[in-house]
C-alpha cells in the first residue's frame, strides 16, 4: 500500500507547501545543532564548534533548494512564482502594460466579432437534415450580354423545373420555391401589413428534413390545385398570433382571401431569409399557364444529391436535358445549360467576399498589434539585460529565462483577450445589425467554437509577441552582456536590427491595409455619386398593392389610383406625384422579350432582345425629372382601348432602332399576349433618358407602359412623392389618405428615394468604413511603434551623440542622422507594402466599382500619408537627439 | 544500470532503507548511524541525504512525523512504510546481485 503515503505527502507540498518549507529549515536546523553539539562534546570552543559545523554542513540555502527539488510540484511552483513575478513587473509600469492590453483586446476582439459573423454565414452547417448534400440549381445562359455579375445566376422557369425533377434522376428529390407578398388583415380591427411570403413546392420541407412544430407540411394535391393553405414561421406565429397553437386549421386573410393555416414552422426556421413570414404552395396564387412556360423565371430549385452520385454526373443529366428545351424553344429565352452551387454559398453570395476581405483586415491588424506589443517587449527586455544576465549567470536556464518573458507576454494577451472577447459580444450585435445583406437564415451570436477561436488567438498573440523578445534577450551571452553594460557608446546592434526588421513588417501590412481601404473608399465614393438619372433627394416612397379580390378589374384599381393621386397631390409641401411600379434604384422589376413589329423577324437561335418593363403615369418622368428627348409624354387619355402606348428609354432606342426614329413605331411583347390570341402591340409615343434600376450595375433599354392600362403589372404600385423640404415629414400625411380610402390597405417600404438607393448599396460603405477604420488603426499602431524604437535608439546612443556634437557635429547634421535612421525602415516597409499591395488588389478587383485597382492616386496617396505619419513619429525623438547638451550626455552615466 | 550518478543515489537509498528497518530515526541520526556502522568507511553528506530522504518520502517508501528527539527538541523522524519493505527487499537482492557481478569482475584478473 505505497500509494496513501505518495498521496500525503504530495498533499503535503502541494496545499502545504509554506509550512513543508519552514518544517524543511526546522529539519536542517536540527541536524546543525547536533553537529554543534557533538563538536562541543569533543571539546571545542562554542564558537569554534558552530563554525565547524557550518563548515560541514555547506551552503544551507543550496541543501534547502536541493531538498525541495525532490519534492512535487515544483513546475507548478514555479510556473506561480513566474507568474507573480511577471505581475509585479507589469503593475510596475502600469503605462505600458495598459496600453498592451488595450492593443491586443481591440485587435482579438475584432478578430473574435468577424470570427463569428464569418462562422455563422460561412461556415456553421444550415439546420437541415445532412445539408452537405443539398445543393441549388440554377438556369444559365451562354449569351455574354446575359452574363452580368448578378445575373450569371438565373432563376429557374417553373417548366424547366417540372421536367428536370421528373425526367433526371442523378437527386433524391428536387423541391421549389419562388417569392410572394401578400397583405395580412385582421378578423378583428387588427393593422394590415405587407407580409414577405415564399411560395414552396409540397416537397420542400421534407426535402430540407424540415418538421413544422404544430400541424403539417403541404400535401402534393393541394400544391398541384393552388389550394389557400399557408405555413407560418414562427416570428409570425408569435408576434401576430400570440404563439397559440389554436391558429392551425383556422383561417387567416391574405389578399382579402381566406387562408387555412395547417402548419407552424420552428423557431430556427428563417430560411432563406428571416424576412419571410409565411409559406404557400408554389402553384397557389400562380396562373395554371403560367406554370407551363420555359421562360418565365422566377424559382429557386433545392436539390438533394442521391447516395452515392458525384454532384457533377447528377448535373450533368440536368444541363443536358436543359440544352434539349433550349433546342425545342429556340424563340423564347430558355437558358442553354444548368448550373449548381451549395446551398450555404448560395445564401452568402453578396457577402462572402466583403467577409474574407474583413477577416484578412482585422487578420492584419491582430499582426500588426503582436508585432507592436512584441516591439515594446523588447525595448522592456533591453532595460532588464543585466537582471537577465545575472540571473544567467547564476546558472538559471535560457528555458526558464525564456518561460519568464512568455508568461508576461501570455498575462498580457489573456488580460486582452478577456477584455476583447467581451468587447466582441457588442462588436458582433451592431455588426450583424448594421450588416443589412447579411444572411440571416442562421442567428448569429458567440458559441463554443468561437470561444474556442479566441482563445488560439490569445494563445497565437502571445506566442507571437512573447516569443521574439524573449529568444533574442536571452540569446547573448551572460558575458558579452554584463560587458556591454557599464559604458556602451552604440548599443545592442542586433537588437535594433529585429526590432526594425519587425517595424519594416508592420509598415508594410499597414501599406496594405492602406492601399485596400484606399481603393474601397474610393469605390463607395463612386458608387454613392453616381447619377441615377432622376431626381433623387426630397423624395418620399412607398410600396402598396391592390389585392385582385377587392380590385377585380382595371377600372376599380384606376379609381383607386386616380383617387390617391389627387389626395396626396393636394397635400401641402407636396410638389409632384409619380406613380409606377419599380421607381429608379428600387431594383430590377422584371424584363420581357420584345420584338419590332416593323422589323423583320429575328432569325431562330439568335439572341432575343428584351427590355425592362416600368408603368408610369402621366405625371411620373416629370415628377422624377427624367429628361423627355424626343415624342411626349403619357397623357390622362392613354388608357382603355387608346393606352396601348408606350415610353421607351434612350438606351433601347439606340440598341433596337439604330440610326432610325422610333416613335411611331411598335413593340409587340409576345408574354403579355393574350390567351384567346390578341397580340400585345404598343404603338412608342416618347423616349426617356435612361435610369439605373441600381447602383454599380449598368443601364438596361426599359420600356414604359402607362399606368391605368393593364399592362401586366400584376397588383404592386410604387408612389413617389417629390416636397419641398424633408420629405419624411408627409409620410404620415401620405399613410393617412391610404387609411382614407381603404382602411384595410397595408403600405410598404415607407422610405426616401435616396435611402433605397443607400439599401442598394448593400454592404460598400460598411466595408469601405471598417477596412478604413483597421487601416488607420494600424498605422497608429505602426507609428507608435516607429516613435518607440527611435526613442529608444535615441537613449541607447546618448553618450555617441554627445560625443559627435562635442567634436563639433553640427545640430542638423545630428537630426538628418537620427531621422534617417527612423525613416528607413518606414521606407523599406513602404515599399515592400506597395509591392504586396499591388499583388493584394487583384483580391478585391470583383468589389469595386469604376476604380482601377492599380489606381496610381490611391497608391501616391496612401505613400504620402505613411511618409509623413512616420516622419511626424521620428521628427519628436530625433529632435530631441539634436538638442541634446553634450555635457549632461557624457556625464549621463 | 543507467550512469553513475544513479548507482550512487539507489545506494543511498538502500543504506537509508536498511537503517530504518530497526527503528524511527531523525535525519542526524541516520547519517551517524551509517558512518558508525560502515566503521567509518561511508560519510553520508548532508547535501546528499536530505534530498533522499523527501524523494523517498514522496515516493510513498517511508514516512515522516514529528516527535520528540532525545535532547528533547521536536526532530523529523522517519520509519519505514509497508511499501518501503518491499522496496528494501527488491533493492537489497539488486544489490547482491550487481555486488556479486562486480565481485566476480574484479577477482577475474
Amino acid at each position: 500500500m505505497r500509494w496513501p503515503h505518495q498521496l500525503a505527502a504530495k498533499l503535503r507540498t502541494l496545499f502545504a507547501r509554506s509550512r513543508a518549507g519552514s518544517q524543511l529549515d526546522d529539519e536542517l536546523r536540527f541536524h546543525l545543532e547536533r553537529q554543534v553539539e557533538e563538536n562541543r562534546a569533543a571539546g571545542m570552543s562554542p564558537e569554534e564548534a558552530r563554525l565547524a559545523a557550518l563548515r560541514a554542513f555547506g551552503n544551507p540555502a543550496l541543501l534547502r533548494d536541493q531538498t525541495r527539488a525532490s519534492w512535487s510540484w515544483n513546475s507548478l511552483e514555479s510556473l506561480l512564482r513566474d507568474l507573480r513575478l511577471s505581475f509585479r513587473t507589469l503593475s510596475r509600469t502600469p503605462g505600458f502594460t495598459l496600453v498592451s492590453i488595450a492593443v491586443i483586446a481591440l485587435c482579438i476582439g475584432a478578430s473574435t466579432s468577424l470570427f463569428t459573423v464569418v462562422r455563422s454565414v460561412l461556415l456553421r452547417p444550415l439546420p437541415f437534415r445532412d445539408p452537405a448534400h443539398l445543393v441549388m440549381i440554377y438556369e444559365h445562359f451562354r449569351a455574354p450580354e446575359l452574363n452580368q455579375p448578378n445575373y450569371d445566376w438565373n432563376p429557374v422557369a417553373p417548366a424547366d423545373y417540372f421536367d428536370w425533377r421528373a425526367r433526371t434522376h442523378g437527386f433524391e428529390d428536387m423541391a421549389a420555391w419562388r417569392y410572394a407578398q401578400f397583405n395580412l388583415t385582421g378578423v378583428r380591427n387588427e393593422l394590415p401589413e405587407v407580409i414577405m411570403a415564399r411560395g414552396g413546392t409540397y416537397n420542400l420541407f421534407p426535402l430540407l428534413g424540415v418538421q413544422p412544430v404544430y400541424g403539417r407540411s403541404f400535401t402534393e394535391d393541394e400544391d398541384r390545385l393552388g389550394k389557400n393553405v399557408a405555413i407560418l414561421t414562427w416570428s409570425l406565429f408569435e408576434r401576430r398570433f400570440s404563439g397559440d397553437p389554436a391558429i392551425v386549421g383556422q383561417a387567416i386573410h391574405l389578399d382579402g382571401k381566406p387562408f387555412t393555416v395547417v402548419g407552424i414552422l420552428p423557431k430556427d426556421f428563417t430560411y432563406p431569409d428571416s424576412d419571410v413570414q409565411i409559406w404557400v404552395p408554389y402553384a397557389t396564387g400562380v396562373p395554371p399557364d403560367v406554370l407551363r412556360h420555359h421562360d418565365f423565371h422566377f424559382s429557386r430549385v433545392v436539390a438533394r444529391l442521391k447516395p452515392g452520385v458525384s454532384l457533377a454526373s447528377a448535373i450533368a443529366q440536368v444541363d443536358a436535358l436543359q440544352y434539349q428545351m433550349h433546342l425545342q424553344n429556340l424563340s423564347a429565352p430558355v437558358a442553354e445549360d444548368a448550373v449548381s452551387r451549395g446551398i450555404t454559398e448560395d445564401l452568402s453570395k453578396d457577402v462572402r467576399k466583403p467577409l474574407l476581405l474583413l477577416m484578412g483586415a482585422v487578420g492584419c491588424m491582430l499582426l500588426i498589434g503582436c508585432l507592436n506589443v512584441a516591439n515594446l517587449l523588447i525595448a522592456r527586455a533591453a532595460a532588464r539585460q543585466k537582471e537577465v544576465a545575472i540571473r544567467g549567470a547564476l546558472g538559471a536556464r535560457r528555458w526558464t529565462l525564456v518561460r519568464g518573458q512568455l508568461i508576461e507576454s501570455l498575462l498580457i494577451s489573456v488580460a486582452g483577450g478577456a477584455l476583447g472577447v467581451a468587447l466582441s459580444l457588442s462588436a458582433t450585435k451592431w455588426l450583424a445589425h448594421a450588416w443589412k445583406n447579411l444572411p440571416t437564415a442562421q442567428s448569429i451570436h458567440v458559441d463554443g467554437t468561437v470561444l474556442a477561436f479566441a482563445c488560439a488567438l490569445v494563445l497565437a498573440a502571445a506566442l507571437l509577441s512573447g516569443l521574439l523578445p524573449a529568444i533574442s534577450s536571452t540569446a547573448k551571452s551572460a558575458f558579452s552582456a554584463m560587458q556591454s553594460t557599464a559604458r556602451t557608446t552604440s548599443a545592442g546592434l542586433g537588437r535594433t536590427t529585429l526590432r526594425k526588421a519587425l517595424l519594416t513588417i508592420e509598415i508594410s501590412v499597414t501599406v496594405v491595409l492602406l492601399i485596400a481601404a484606399g481603393l474601397l473608399l474610393k469605390s463607395f465614393v463612386r458608387l454613392r455619386t453616381t447619377d441615377v438619372g432622376a431626381v433623387t433627394s426630397n423624395v418620399l416612397t412607398l410600396d402598396y398593392s391592390l389585392p385582385a379580390e377587392k380590385y377585380s378589374t382595371q377600372e376599380k384599381m384606376n379609381a383607386f389610383n386616380e383617387e390617391l393621386l389627387a389626395r396626396v397631390r393636394a397635400l401641402p409641401g407636396v410638389r409632384a406625384v409619380a406613380l409606377g411600379s419599380v421607381l429608379p434604384g428600387g431594383g430590377y422589376g422584371g424584363d420581357d422579350i420584345i420584338l419590332v413589329v416593323e422589323h423583320p423577324p429575328i432569325r431562330p437561335g439568335a439572341l432575343l432582345p428584351d427590355a425592362m418593363n416600368r408603368i408610369a403615369d402621366p405625371g411620373y418622368f416629370q415628377a422624377l425629372g427624367i429628361p423627355l428627348l424626343h415624342g411626349r409624354f403619357f397623357t390622362a387619355d392613354d388608357r382603355g382601348a387608346q393606352g396601348q402606348k408606350m415610353i421607351i428609354s434612350r438606351l433601347l432606342a439606340e440598341k433596337y432602332f439604330p440610326g432610325e426614329d422610333p416613335i411611331g413605331k411598335h413593340l409587340h411583347v409576345p408574354a403579355w399576349d393574350d390567351p384567346k390570341g390578341a397580340q400585345a402591340v404598343y404603338e412608342i409615343v416618347g423616349e426617356v433618358g435612361d435610369t439605373l434600376y441600381q447602383v454599380g450595375q449598368p443601364d438596361m433599354a426599359t420600356m414604359y407602359t402607362p399606368a391605368f392600362v393593364d399592362a401586366h403589372n400584376g397588383p404592386g404600385f410604387a408612389l413617389a412623392v417629390r416636397t419641398a423640404t424633408d420629405p419624411l415629414a408627409i409620410s404620415i400625411p401620405v399613410q393617412k389618405q391610404f387609411a382614407a380610402l381603404d382602411p384595410e390597405l397595408p403600405v410598404s417600404n415607407v422610405l426616401t428615394l435616396d435611402q433605397v438607393i443607400g439599401q442598394s448599396l448593400g454592404s460598400a460603405d460598411l466595408s469601405a468604413t471598417l477596412v478604413l477604420a483597421f487601416a488607420v488603426l494600424s498605422l497608429i499602431l505602426a507609428s507608435v511603434g516607429l516613435y518607440g524604437v527611435l526613442s529608444y535608439l535615441a537613449a541607447q546612443r546618448t553618450v555617441e551623440i554627445g560625443v559627435r556634437i562635442a567634436l563639433g557635429a553640427q545640430r542638423r547634421q545630428v537630426l538628418r542622422l537620427m531621422l534617417f535612421d527612423g525613416l528607413r525602415p518606414a521606407l523599406f516597409g513602404l515599399v515592400l507594402g506597395l509591392a504586396a499591395g499591388a499583388a493584394a488588389v487583384r483580391l478585391i478587383r470583383s468589389m469595386l466599382y469604376e476604380t482601377q485597382p492599380l489606381d496610381p492616386a490611391i497608391f501616391a496617396a496612401v505613400a504620402a500619408v505613411l511618409l509623413l505619419v512616420a516622419a511626424l513619429a521620428c521628427f519628436t525623438p530625433a529632435w530631441r537627439a539634436a538638442r541634446l547638451d553634450p555635457m549632461q550626455a557624457l556625464r549621463s552615466e | 544500470m543507467g550512469k553513475p550518478i544513479d548507482l550512487v543515489q539507489g545506494t543511498l537509498d538502500l543504506l537509508i532503507l536498511k537503517t530504518l528497518t530497526l527503528d524511527p530515526m531523525h535525519g542526524w541520526a541516520i547519517a551517524k548511524r551509517i558512518q558508525q556502522v560502515s566503521g567509518d568507511v561511508l560519510q553520508v553528506q548532508q547535501g546528499s541525504l536530505y534530498p533522499a530522504l523527501h524523494r523517498l518520502e514522496q515516493q510513498g517508501w517511508i514516512k515522516a512525523r514529528w516527535a520528540e528527539s532525545e535532547t528533547g527538541r521536536q526532530a523529523r523522524f522517519y520509519s519505514l512504510t509497508i511499501a518501503g519493505r518491499k522496496q528494501l527487499e527488491a533493492e537489497t537482492a539488486n544489490w547482491s546481485r550487481l555486488s556479486a557481478a562486480i565481485n566476480l569482475i574484479v577477482s577475474e584478473a
